[in-house]
C-alpha cells in the first residue's frame, strides 16, 4: 500500500480528568473515503481540531504527506495542502459567493499582499474560483450575497471553498449536516467522484451517507477508536453495534 | 434606492458647494469649519480601514492623531526657533515644508502603529479596546509631561507651513490641500477594499476561522491594515496642527479616539463615505447648536442613540436602505 496523505500517531489529548483523544491512530491513504464515525461526545471534535491545527495534542504526531504538522498553525497546515469544510458554514455572510470562493483561491496562490488591482480583476483567481463554483453547481449564483444563500446552498459553496485550494486530503466535518434528502444525495455523488483527486476524511452522522462512501470506517468512542474496517466489517463488528449503531440500527 | 457610489460623489460635491458658496459671498470661518470638518474625516476614513473593514475597535487612535500633529509641531517650531532637532545619533534641521512634515507624519504613526499592532492584536474584543485605549493614554501624559515642547500647553507655530506654489495662509487654498488629501485617502480606501488583501481582511473580520482554512493569517493581515490605518489617522492629525497652528496633549486624548469612532458610526461603519458624512454633520452641529447652548453634546448623544437604535448602517445605510455590514 502507498503511504498515507494524512495521519495521526497516537494522538492523545486531555482535558483535566477526561481523555478526548487516548491514542488515535487513523490513516487516510489516496484514493480513499475514510469515515470517521462515533456517538456525540466521542471526541470527534477534539480529533478534528488536532488535525487541523486548533488545538495542540498532548503527545503524539499529525504527519500531512509525510510532513510532521504536529506543531504547525493552522494556515501552515492549510498551505501544506489540508482543505477543511466547517460543520456549520463559516463563510463571510456579507460577500458574493464569488468573493468567498476567491478567498481559498488567494490563500492557495499565497499572495493576499495585493492592495491596489480588484480582486474580481485578476483572471487567474477568478478562474480558479469559478471553475469552483461551476463544479459544486454554483456558478450561477456567484454574484448573490452569500447571505442570501439557502442552507443546502451554504453547504455547496462550503465544498467549494475547500476545492479552490486544490488540496491533497480533504477534512470534511458533516458535510451532510442539515441537508434534504435530495441535496444529501447530490452531495454524496459529487463527494464519490472527489476521492480521485484528493482523499476525504469524512466526519459525518448521516449513516446512509457514511455507508455510500466510505471505503473505510473507523468508530470512535470514548475518544478510542474501537474498529477500523470496511462498511461490512463495521456493520458486522459486535463492539461498534453495542457502542454505537446498537442504539438506532 | 441610492447607490454607495452617487452618495459618495453627492456627499462630497455638497461639501465643495459650500465652500464655494463661502467663497463668493466672503465667509472665511465657514471654509475653515468646512476645512476642519475634511480633517476630522480623512482620521475616521483612516479609523475605518482598521474598524470597518478588519473590525478593530481602537480606542486608541488619538495616538496617531497626536503624533501626526507633534511630528508637524516639532517639526515647525524647530524651523520657526531656527534650533537643530537632536536625535541621538543625528541633529536634523526643522521644516516648514507640508510634504516632508507629510511624510514624517505617515512614517511616524506607521510605525507607532506597528509596535501598538503588535502587543494589542493579540487580543481581541474589549480587551483589544482597552490596550488601544490604554496606549492612548500613555501618549497622553507623556506630551503632557513633555516639557521641551510645552508640556500640557502645547505648542504654538505662528505661521502655517508651505506647500509649493501656493499660500496656504489663505483658507480656501489650504481647504483645498485637505480636500484633495480625504479625496486620494477615500481612493486608497476604496481600492483596498476591492483589492486581495480588502477581501482577505473582510473576511478575517467575519470568519477568522475560514481564513485560516485557507492557509492566511488574520493576525498578519489585521496588522497591515492597523498600520495602514494609523499612518491615513497620523497624515490627518498633521493637518488639523497646521489648521490650528497649535499642538497640545489633547490630540491624544481618549475623547478623541471616541469621536472619531462616533463620526464613523454615525456615517455608517464600514462605508466609504461614512466617517466625511459623520465628521459634517459632527461639525456642522459643534458650531450651530454649539452657538446656541453649551450642551449641545446632547443632541449629538440623541442623534447617536437614533442611528445605533434604528439605523445600524449609519446615514449611508438608512440612504442606500441596506442594512450595514455590521448586523
Amino acid at each position: 500500500m502507498s503511504d498515507p496523505i494524512l495521519s495521526t500517531h497516537n494522538l492523545v489529548k486531555a482535558f483535566g480528568a477526561l481523555t478526548a483523544t487516548d491514542d488515535v491512530s487513523i490513516d487516510l491513504f489516496p484514493g480513499e473515503i475514510h469515515a470517521l464515525i462515533g456517538p456525540n461526545g466521542a471526541g470527534k471534535s477534539t480529533l478534528i481540531a488536532q488535525i487541523c491545527g486548533g488545538l495542540t495534542p498532548d503527545s503524539g504526531r499529525v504527519v500531512l504527506q509525510g510532513r510532521d504538522v504536529t506543531q504547525d498553525s493552522t494556515a501552515v497546515r492549510a498551505r501544506a495542502g489540508l482543505g477543511r469544510t466547517f460543520q456549520i458554514s463559516a463563510l463571510a455572510m456579507e460577500d458574493t459567493v464569488l468573493e468567498n470562493a476567491l478567498l481559498g483561491a488567494l490563500g492557495a496562490s499565497h499572495r493576499p499582499w495585493r492592495f491596489w488591482r480588484k480582486a474580481l480583476s485578476d483572471k487567474a483567481l477568478c478562474e480558479r474560483a469559478l471553475s469552483a463554483l461551476e463544479r459544486v453547481g454554483l456558478a450561477d449564483d456567484k454574484d448573490r450575497r452569500t447571505s442570501e444563500l439557502s442552507h443546502g446552498q451554504r453547504r455547496q459553496l462550503e465544498v467549494a471553498v475547500a476545492l479552490t485550494l486544490e488540496p491533497r486530503a480533504f477534512l470534511m466535518d458533516e458535510p451532510m449536516a442539515g441537508l434534504g434528502t435530495g441535496g444529501s444525495q447530490r452531495l454524496i455523488g459529487f463527494l464519490d467522484g472527489l476521492r480521485g483527486e484528493a482523499p476525504i476524511l469524512l466526519v459525518e452522522h448521516d449513516m446512509d451517507a457514511v455507508f455510500a462512501l466510505a471505503d473505510r470506517i473507523s468508530v470512535l468512542a470514548s475518544g478510542q477508536v474501537i474498529a477500523t474496517g470496511t462498511v461490512d466489517e463495521i456493520r458486522r463488528d459486535p463492539a461498534v453495534r453495542e457502542a454505537y449503531l446498537g442504539e438506532d440500527a | 434606492m441610492i447607490g454607495e457610489r452617487s452618495i459618495t460623489l453627492v456627499v462630497l460635491g455638497l461639501l465643495l458647494a459650500v465652500v464655494a458658496w463661502a467663497l463668493v459671498v466672503d465667509e472665511p470661518f465657514t471654509i475653515t469649519l468646512a476645512t476642519r470638518a475634511a480633517i476630522l474625516a480623512l482620521a475616521a476614513v483612516g479609523l475605518n480601514i482598521a474598524l470597518g473593514i478588519g473590525g478593530m475597535v481602537s480606542l486608541g487612535h488619538a495616538v496617531f492623531f497626536g503624533l501626526g500633529g507633534y511630528a508637524m509641531g516639532i517639526l515647525a517650531y524647530h524651523a520657526q526657533s531656527f534650533s537643530a532637532l537632536d536625535l541621538g545619533l543625528v541633529s536634523v534641521a526643522g521644516t516648514k515644508s507640508m510634504p516632508v512634515i507629510w511624510l514624517v507624519a505617515l512614517g511616524v504613526s506607521a510605525l507607532a502603529a506597528l509596535l501598538i499592532g503588535l502587543l494589542s492584536l493579540r487580543t481581541s474584543g474589549v480587551y483589544f479596546i482597552m490596550i488601544t485605549l490604554a496606549f492612548g493614554q500613555m501618549f497622553y501624559y507623556f506630551a503632557i509631561s513633555w516639557s521641551a515642547y510645552g508640556g500640557e500647553d502645547g505648542l504654538s507655530i505662528y505661521v502655517r507651513n508651505g506647500f509649493p506654489g501656493l499660500n496656504t495662509l489663505v483658507p480656501i487654498q489650504f481647504f483645498g490641500i485637505c480636500f484633495a488629501l480625504l479625496c486620494a485617502a477615500l481612493f486608497l480606501n476604496a481600492r483596498l477594499r476591492a483589492s486581495p488583501f480588502g477581501l482577505a481582511l473582510n473576511a478575517a473580520r467575519q470568519v477568522p476561522a475560514r481564513i485560516e482554512t485557507v492557509g492566511l493569517t488574520p493576525f498578519r493581515l489585521k496588522l497591515v491594515a492597523f498600520v495602514i490605518s494609523g499612518a491615513i489617522t497620523g497624515l490627518a492629525g498633521a493637518l488639523f496642527a497646521d489648521l490650528n497652528r497649535f499642538v497640545s496633549p489633547t490630540m491624544f486624548s481618549w475623547q478623541l479616539s471616541g469621536e472619531l469612532i462616533v463620526l464613523i458610526v454615525i456615517g455608517g461603519v464600514g462605508r466609504l463615505i461614512g466617517p466625511v458624512i459623520g465628521a459634517c454633520l459632527f461639525v456642522a452641529l459643534e458650531h450651530w447648536l454649539g452657538g446656541l447652548t453649551e450642551f449641545w453634546h446632547v443632541y449629538l448623544g440623541a442623534i447617536l442613540l437614533g442611528i445605533v437604535l434604528f439605523a445600524r448602517g449609519g446615514i449611508v445605510g438608512l440612504l442606500t436602505g441596506r442594512e450595514g455590514p455590521h448586523v
